[in-house]
């Protein structure tokens, strides 16, 4: 078989610069001329560190994560079940706290939807079984059993439609009779094909979901209005669409931390092709959502390949294979991922710098910034990583201290933006503001 | 055949190692000498790990071979008594976070090393850790938490301990993805283990077992 996604493509810099030119000029009607020219201006600020030149200052904006909520005054119950709600925070946060650029609300998902489905897989708010004032959390489990990988390998769609959705969406349990597709293609087989889809309760399955799409729309009708509202104050959003690492999909969400951790003694070949076979999946959803949302970064929260999880023989062989095929996918269609390395990669920064100039960005949660900036930061943007332990229970002081430093060290010669390093919800407001204020001002490169 | 089955071990054969303590229970072998050889293959797993050789994966799958062989042997040696604790561990997720895997992985560590855990579960609040802590007297409170509402809930949590004067008979750590030495001195904490081994590390060194 033929293998893809080796090389990085000759014309992947003309496709980078023809989305860049998307995201700079939106299809929007903004306030003002002054506000269109902020745009503009913070657009370039981002581009100006994606590509490795210096920016006029270093930009900066917070993972809002769900501070909006608690920001806004008002309780998850509320951002899940009310959107106008969801927009009213999203919108205040940023109006007071000015960001550089916008966080859409879009982690924060319709709870009527969730509930209409009857997921299991999260617990939040209201439906999912926590109180008012609970973040949502992911329930981890073996949602696939050790014994299933050939059937994911096999026909990922299949699996996810007859096993992994009935287990995680409780009302979609018929979805178990939905039919293998590929073999549907001559009309002998075309009655059988059918046949699932003449029961009553596979087609209660298909009006759940069609309710569950419709609360969707309404939930995105607001997020929209406030994502172009913002827009059109000058604020771009900091990230559009959304994927993940091969291997991570597999580790979170189907087998599970310590099932994962296992498949690599007891299932090694097993959870390797797996990995290959969900990443064409990975590149086209990335590539797709990004796209959608006008944008030229999509969000990639990664997990299991930090120091912690594993050493660097198995990131070599279970992690980076596949995680390097979606960036250079990516990257090919001129998409610019944003790696959010959640805990650290302190050991993997060597092994990682083999990326052409100006192709990702490296968001780090934990990572040492000193050592990021001499490795992966020669060649690309990092970005990162204002703890949040100092913003929830530390003082402004101690904010600057930290931005100051990040900025000095990190920030040298550009190719640098200034995030926290996870979403800041239980921040001190002032520290957030502080955080803001002060790399506005003391990121300007003179 | 005991030089075999550590070695396979500490070099993560699990098939072998399992075949192996079959074969030596069948040659009427003593099974406290086949629970001394795990006990230490998993010291020798324990040094691969702190060379930075081994890693997590590693320590899960030879605390899952551990698991497996003293499922075997443990009838056989019915009567002798389970053997001295090395400790006793009471072990939760703070009130306000239901995560549940680092917790799990921690309490798994904990007692393929010897300790006796007592897991209180997720979403637990202070007076429930306090008054769990009464009733099963630990020498160490571990407590879990992912998110960042959990600051203050391990504050809470070691401020019931103060209030109900049970503060110094435990040592107190924390851990989990935002945690850090500063969380541990803001909550009031001993320590924050930055891993999991970490904090079987630091938790032996307490209780004396190492």
């Amino acid at each position: 078989m033929k293998e893809r996604w080796t090389t990085f493509a000759d014309d992947a810099a003309k496709k980078q610069e023809a989305l860049f030119d998307t995201w700079l000029s939106p299809k929007i009607t903004f306030e003002s001329p002054e506000a269109e020219a902020l745009y503009k201006e913070r657009v370039t600020l981002y581009k100006d560190a994606i590509q490795m030149r210096v920016p006029k200052r270093v930009p900066v904006a917070p993972s809002a994560g769900s501070f909006p909520i608690e920001f806004s005054g008002i309780n998850w119950y509320e951002a899940m079940y009310d959107y106008k709600k969801l927009a009213y925070a999203w919108g205040k946060y940023h109006n007071d706290m000015d960001p550089d650029a916008f966080n859409a609300p879009r982690t924060i998902a319709p709870g009527k939807a969730l509930e209409t489905l009857g997921l299991t897989l999260y617990r939040w708010a209201g439906g999912g079984g926590l109180r008012n004032n609970q973040e949502y959390q992911f329930v981890e489990k073996e949602y696939m059993k050790a014994d299933e990988y050939y059937d994911l390998i096999d026909d990922p769609t299949g699996f996810f439609i007859n096993t992994y959705f009935p287990r995680i969406f409780r009302e979609l349990e018929p979805l178990k009779k939905i039919p293998l597709l590929p073999p549907i293609h001559e009309i002998p087989m075309m009655p059988g094909g059918l046949i699932p889809f003449g029961m009553a309760d596979v087609q209660e399955a298909f009006v759940k979901l069609a309710d569950a799409g419709n609360e969707v729309h309404q939930w995105l009708a607001e997020v929209s209005k406030v994502t172009l509202s913002q827009m059109a104050k000058g604020r771009p959003g900091f990230s559009g669409g959304i994927t993940k690492a091969p291997f991570d999909v597999i580790g979170d969400s189907l087998r599970g931390t310590r099932g994962v951790l296992m498949d690599m003694f007891r299932h090694p070949e097993e959870l390797m092709e797996a990995c290959e076979r969900i990443t064409p999946f990975m590149i086209k959803f990335g590539v797709a959502t990004c796209k959608a949302a006008g944008h030229i970064m999509p969000f990639i929260p990664m997990h299991k390949g930090a120091d912690a999880f594993m050493s660097q023989d198995q990131f070599k062989k279970f992690y980076w294979p596949t995680l390097k095929k979606l960036i250079i996918g990516l990257s090919n269609e001129g998409v610019v991922p944003q790696l959010f390395v959640e805990g650290a990669y302190n050991k993997r920064l060597e092994l990682v710098d083999e990326l052409p100039r100006g192709k990702v960005v490296w968001w780090f949660d934990a990572t040492d910034m000193g050592e990021a900036k001499k490795t992966v930061g020669r060649t690309n943007c990092i970005a990162g990583n204002v703890p949040l332990d100092i913003l929830c229970t530390g003082t402004p002081d101690d904010v600057k201290t930290c931005c100051k430093n990040l900025i000095d060290v990190a920030g040298k010669d550009g190719g640098f933006m200034m995030v926290s390093g996870a979403g800041v919800q239980g921040s001190k407001p002032e520290n957030v503001k502080t955080m803001i204020d002060f790399s506005k001002e003391y990121g300007v490169y003179r | 055949m005991f030089d075999k089955l550590m070695d396979a071990i500490i070099q993560m054969r699990e098939e072998e190692a399992l075949e192996l303590t079959e074969k030596l229970l069948e040659a009427k072998a003593d099974p406290v000498t086949i629970l001394d050889a795990c006990t230490k293959s998993m010291e020798e797993v324990g040094k691969k790990f702190e060379s930075g050789v081994y890693f997590l994966p590693e320590l899960m799958m030879a605390g899952e071979m551990l698991k497996q062989i003293s499922e075997k042997v443990k009838p056989m040696i019915q009567g002798q008594g389970e053997g001295k604790k090395a400790g006793k561990v009471l072990l939760g997720t703070v009130r306000g976070d239901i995560h549940d895997i680092g917790k799990d992985i921690v309490g798994f560590l904990l007692d393929v090393n010897g300790f006796e855990v007592k897991d209180i579960g997720i979403d637990v609040p202070p007076e429930a850790f306090v008054e769990e802590a009464e009733a099963f007297h630990p020498d160490v409170v571990a407590m879990s938490g992912l998110l960042t509402l959990a600051y203050d809930s391990m504050k809470d949590t070691v401020d019931a301990f103060k209030k109900a004067g049970l503060r110094d008979g435990v040592k107190i750590i924390i851990g989990g993805g935002q945690m850090s030495d500063k969380i541990a001195e803001y909550s009031g904490a001993d320590a924050c283990a930055k891993d999991a081994m970490d904090g079987v590390n630091l938790i032996k060194k307490w209780t004396g077992k190492e």
